[in-house]
């Protein structure tokens, strides 16, 4: 018998193509294409009056240059709400180009397509457009004020409001011993995928087909959207995302606009045209998260419990809401983490501003509410002067609780449940791995020696695996290959290795012979994308029951052809034998042949399907009424709901005492994602979430100024950690398997990252002795800080 | 991100690259390790309609130790000054800061003397050369000339160099025998732009200090000296007066704000990090540790 797959370190089957430099992404592809390039807005809010671009058409190699006014049909008209929520009052999209109005800078106006990029900017650049000025909204608090407004229509600049309430909390906070207030502040930051967007469209003008290459993280959302957009039949377009160099949420959304505006000129032009997003592009026409104000009002008991919860929080939607509310209802929902609330009310305001679109970045709004949660807890624990992990613990949803129902909805509409978990083992662990109670004794030896310490913990519950479906479908070749292909998109998460492991044990082949194609709509053309934490738990499902289909399959005919019955059979490294009987077996690649009555013989493995072979029943039909040709299945998993993870943080801390540097000195994870398919790759998960969440914590924002520009968008003054600002990460784990689906997957994506600005929040309140209500936080914000709590100039200059 | 069009000049010899300077005039810029121009170029921040590029020059990528400097060539690498055990055993200090510059992929291409020419206040080496007493060697249409790095520097990226003329090469001073030298900066993350620096060289007799010298990194215009000399001459260095030293530095150093730090902070930053820097100077037991 082999190996089990499934559980198993097993290496990345992608990484020595992918770190030889021999990945291929959407730029690599198209050589020869006409490329795009654009004219974006340099203004956050204003009417364009004139664009002038006559020039751009002197320079030689300039083959199109559009405006919205060139824009027909469909193309021309707003791009798709995608997820419309009925809360969502005021949804409002841009253009594909704009027409009339700009609302954030970077807001593409013009489109030029050239011989190649270099033409295409320098064309950029002979284009005039002119604006009239309009009074730009920045940030939060202005948006919120409504002295000026975004979009003229939208009252309060407000794109919707949502209250939920469980229980009654006016009842349960007026009666409650203990009351606490906490305002919180959390910044903006963004996915930065290393790769950009990039689209590359080849149009077929002899089949009117249309093939279209975008770096995304849904194949068939683009499709679909695309389709609509140019009026074509679904039929004709096909959409293959190739390599793609991270996503982190930026790249589900979809359609952007030069995802219709390439295979627009590509059909308009009878030419193939690509256009490969820079940095600085990416910064100013992309999407941010994070941005929230928080209000948390909190009633407990003298011991710390929770009696009443009451938030409410204004979430930055940035200029349009093309990906709906998803963010804050997520926000909203998610903030409860392990914990039972008491009664709980949570009311949001998604708010419009002159930035550039607030859409899911890895933690999709987990990193805000967990943020208010633990921030909540800590003060309680301060409050009441016990130890803040014995404050958590109490508020425990305990294991025999589960499943257990918060009564609320939450982003895939349906109830807030949590499947599985168990917290007090999570938080036992996380104990013991950072040694929370020996960190006293190491404070004081630290302080002995002049130096600052403090030990931060965060919590957090994460839904993944939502719905609504994802497919596999599996054949084996009469060679004995396997092809899985399953619809969602990878970005190198691992996927060509996870799911073969599946694959490999539900079939019982060699994990070699296993090849897993993704976001191909050509192999499978129903798919949702890859969010939510939800690749494993969804395509490693369905690609399990695809396989059980095609093993079911495979021991029908080989008990036929071994005359026993199925059930005596098993099989193991591709080979069906009978059980107990090791000399009587077939070749699943023979089984393959068996499978498909063949008339012709291309090889002579092939003959044993021809109609002179065999002693086939003369009575019945070579492929069954029930029955279909070649060893092949297809299964699609549908959940009723998503299954829900959780993790525990603890870091250590350093603060210096006169620069108030920031030194991470330990960082230490429990990680309970159900069954692990692949430990190492699970870590990798955390490993990388967690240095997105020191970016967050630590370094990253977005620097807009009043008028709505971007400061720092540039690698060089949007600070993303580099590895010598990472930490190296502890992990533990627990496995608490989903009873929600066959594998007991629950999702590890989007882990690492959710707590850590609560961790790192609470660790530095730890060392300094003040309570810290805004992150991210940078050594002079400390420093400044200091010295609103200590405004004692004696702190300047003693070491 | 791609540059506006312009003339790749590929000369051979350092008058063929004056020549071609003089030809064109404003409208171009040298290249050697681009690291800082090549990003201007495609940001279209700046667009000359000429680069003149001399990593084909014959005889610019040349380190030279001599009994009074170091001389380093027009096309000498970061990362081949660095790693050039002459050019560090005569001057720890240029070790030590080459080390703060940037990344190692960046000081592969980057040239210690392009970055000088550069005159970016946030550089690591400009302050080096001021402290050093380095001299500038400038070649233009009309010969040579010599520019001490004190006169060099006009303001933030602005240099008394003309249009046409192309520095050559830049010689370090190398410091007695009984100086110690040390170097000390911050950064929000490792290898970026200094939120602050500071270069240290004390000389002293036994442990008598005699004179005491700093320059500064992204806090002071253009890279000067300080002269720490009333705030140590005489003292031990074992009983260093920091809070005289730090009020020298809080009265020299001239930072602006910017998005990652206020003046005030980097003002700070300046005087605790050279607090330290003697520190750890002082306390190097190796006898005339330059």
């Amino acid at each position: 018998m082999s190996t089990r797959q499934v559980g198993e370190k097993v290496q990345r089957r992608e990484d020595p193509r992918l770190l030889t430099g021999n990945g291929r992404y959407v730029d690599d592809l198209g050589r020869g294409a006409l490329q795009a390039a654009f004219v974006r807005s340099p203004h956050a809010h204003a009417r364009i009056t004139d664009i002038d671009i006559a020039d751009a058409w002197e320079l030689d190699g300039v083959e199109a240059v559009y405006t919205w006014e060139d824009l027909e049909g469909r193309v021309g008209e707003p791009l798709p709400v995608l997820i419309p929520h009925p809360a969502m009052t005021h949804p409002r999209t841009g253009y594909c180009l704009a027409k009339d109005e700009v609302n954030h800078v970077g807001e593409a106006v013009v489109m030029v397509v050239a011989r190649d990029r270099y033409v295409a900017e320098d064309a950029c650049g002979r284009i005039r457009v002119s604006y009239e000025t309009l009074p730009p909204v920045v940030g939060l608090e202005n948006a919120r004020a409504a002295a000026r407004l975004v979009h003229d229509d939208v009252p309060g600049n407000v794109s919707a409001n949502l209250r939920q309430e469980v229980g009654d909390v006016d009842t349960a906070m007026a009666a409650a011993p203990n009351r606490l207030t906490l305002e919180l502040e959390i910044e903006r930051s963004a996915c930065m995928p290393m790769e950009g967007k990039g689209v590359y469209a080849r149009w077929d003008a002899d089949d009117e087909s249309l093939r279209l290459h975008s770096s995304t993280q849904t194949s068939t959302g683009v499709r679909a959207a695309v389709a609509a957009k140019l009026g074509m039949p679904l039929a004709k377009v096909e959409v293959v995302t190739p390599d793609v160099g991270g996503g982190f949420g930026v790249k589900i959304v979809h359609p952007w606009p030069e995802e219709v505006l390439v295979p627009w000129a590509a059909r308009r032009l009878g030419r193939d045209v690509k256009w490969t997003e820079d940095r600085r592009e990416h910064f100013v026409s992309s999407a941010h998260e994070r941005g929230q104000l928080q209000e948390v009002e909190v009633g407990f008991d003298d011991d710390g419990r929770l009696l009443a919860l009451d938030v409410r929080f204004w979430h930055d939607n940035g200029a349009y809401t093309p990906y709906g509310i998803i963010v804050p209802i997520i926000t909203a929902t998610q903030l409860l983490g392990p914990y039972k609330p008491g009664a709980y009310r949570v009311e949001f305001w998604s708010m419009y501003t002159n930035t550039v679109l607030v859409t899911p970045y890895r933690g999709a709004g987990r990193p805000q509410g967990c943020y208010a949660m633990e921030r909540t807890m800590d003060a309680i624990a301060a409050h009441l002067g016990l130890d803040r992990t014995e404050v958590r613990s109490r508020n425990f949803i305990q294991p025999d609780e589960m499943p257990y129902d918060h009564g609320l909805m939450f982003q895939d509409g349906r109830p807030l449940k949590y499947d599985s978990g168990d917290f007090p083992a999570s938080l036992a662990k996380l104990k013991e791995l950072v040694g929370w109670d020996d960190f006293a004794a190491y404070r004081e030896q630290a302080a002995a020696e002049g130096r600052r310490v403090g030990l931060g913990i965060g919590c957090y519950v994460e839904g993944t695996g939502v719905g609504p479906y994802e497919g596999g479908h599996v054949q084996v070749e009469t060679n004995g290959r396997v092809n899985v292909a399953t619809g969602l998109t990878t970005q190198g998460q691992g996927h060509q290795t996870v799911l073969a492991q599946i694959v490999a044990d539900e079939l019982g082949v060699r994990l070699e012979d296993v090849h897993v194609t993704t976001g191909d709509t050509r192999r499978m053309a129903y798919a949702v994308g890859t969010f939510a934490s939800r690749g494993a738990v969804m395509s490693g499902n369905a690609v399990a029951l695809a396989a059980r289909v095609v093993r079911e399959k495979a021991l029908r005919i080989a008990a036929d052809a071994l005359e026993v019955s199925a059930d005596d059979l098993e099989i193991a490294d591709g080979v069906i034998s009978v059980k107990g009987a090791p000399g009587s077996s077939i070749d699943l690649k023979t089984v393959a042949v068996l499978s498909n009555p063949l008339r012709y013989a291309f090889d002579t493995s092939a003959q044993a399907a021809t109609q002179f072979a065999g002693t086939f029943d003369p009575d019945k039909p070579p492929v069954a009424d029930d029955d279909e040709p070649g060893l092949e299945g297809q299964d699609f998993y549908s959940p009723t709901q998503a299954t829900f993870a959780n993790g525990m943080h603890a870091a250590v801390v350093e603060t210096d005492p006169v620069t108030a540097e920031i030194r991470i000195l330990r960082y230490c994870v429990v990680h309970d994602c159900g069954v692990m398919v692949n430990p190492m790759i699970v870590e990798g998960q955390v490993h990388g979430g967690v240095a997105q969440g020191v970016g967050g914590a630590l370094y990253e924002r977005m620097v807009y100024d009043e008028g709505g520009q971007l400061l720092n968008a540039s690698f060089m003054d949007f600070l993303i950690p580099y590895a010598s600002e990472v930490p190296h990460v502890e992990t533990d784990h627990l496995e608490t398997p989903s009873p929600l689906n066959p594998l007991g997957l629950k999702g590890a994506g989007e882990a690492g990252t959710i707590p850590v600005s609560a961790v790192i929040a609470s660790a530095i309140e730890d060392a300094e002795g003040f309570p810290i209500r805004s992150m991210p936080i940078s050594p002079p914000e400390l420093w400044a800080l200091r010295r609103t709590h200590s405004p004692d100039p004696a702190q300047e200059g003693t070491s | 991100m791609k540059p506006a069009p312009f003339v790749h000049h590929a000369p051979r010899s350092v008058e063929e690259a004056v020549a071609a300077l003089a030809e064109v005039g404003h409208d171009g810029k040298v290249l050697a390790g681009g690291q800082s121009l090549i990003p201007l170029l495609s940001m279209r921040l700046a667009s000359p309609g000429h680069l003149v590029d001399i990593a084909g020059v014959a005889g610019l990528d040349t380190v030279e130790v001599a009994d009074r400097h170091v001389r380093v060539g027009a096309m000498v690498r970061h990362a081949g000054l660095e790693r050039h055990t002459g050019a560090a055993a005569a001057l720890p200090l240029l070790r030590l800061a080459l080390h703060h510059v940037a990344h190692p992929a960046i000081r592969t291409r980057g040239t210690t003397v392009g970055s000088i020419a550069h005159a970016d206040p946030s550089g690591e080496m400009p302050a080096i050369a001021v402290l050093t007493d380095a001299v500038v060697e400038a070649v233009g249409p009309g010969g040579a000339r010599e520019v001490a790095a004190a006169d060099f520097f006009v303001g933030p990226l602005e240099t008394t160099l003309a249009p046409d003329e192309l520095v050559v090469a830049v010689r370090f001073g190398r410091f007695t025998a009984t100086t110690r030298t040390g170097f000390a900066e911050s950064a929000r993350r490792s290898g970026d732009y200094a939120l602050a620096g500071v270069a240290l060289a004390v000389d002293a007799d036994g442990d008598q200090i005699t004179s005491a010298r700093a320059s500064f990194v992204s806090v002071t215009p253009v890279p000067d000296v300080l002269d720490l000399g009333p705030a140590l001459a005489g003292r031990s260095l074992h009983d260093l007066p920091l809070d005289a030293v730090a009020e020298l530095v809080l009265a020299h150093v001239d930072p602006e704000s910017d998005i990652h730090a206020p003046a005030e902070y980097r003002r700070m930053l300046a005087a605790e990090l050279t607090r330290r820097a003697l520190t750890t100077l002082a306390h190097d037991t190796t006898e005339g540790a330059a």
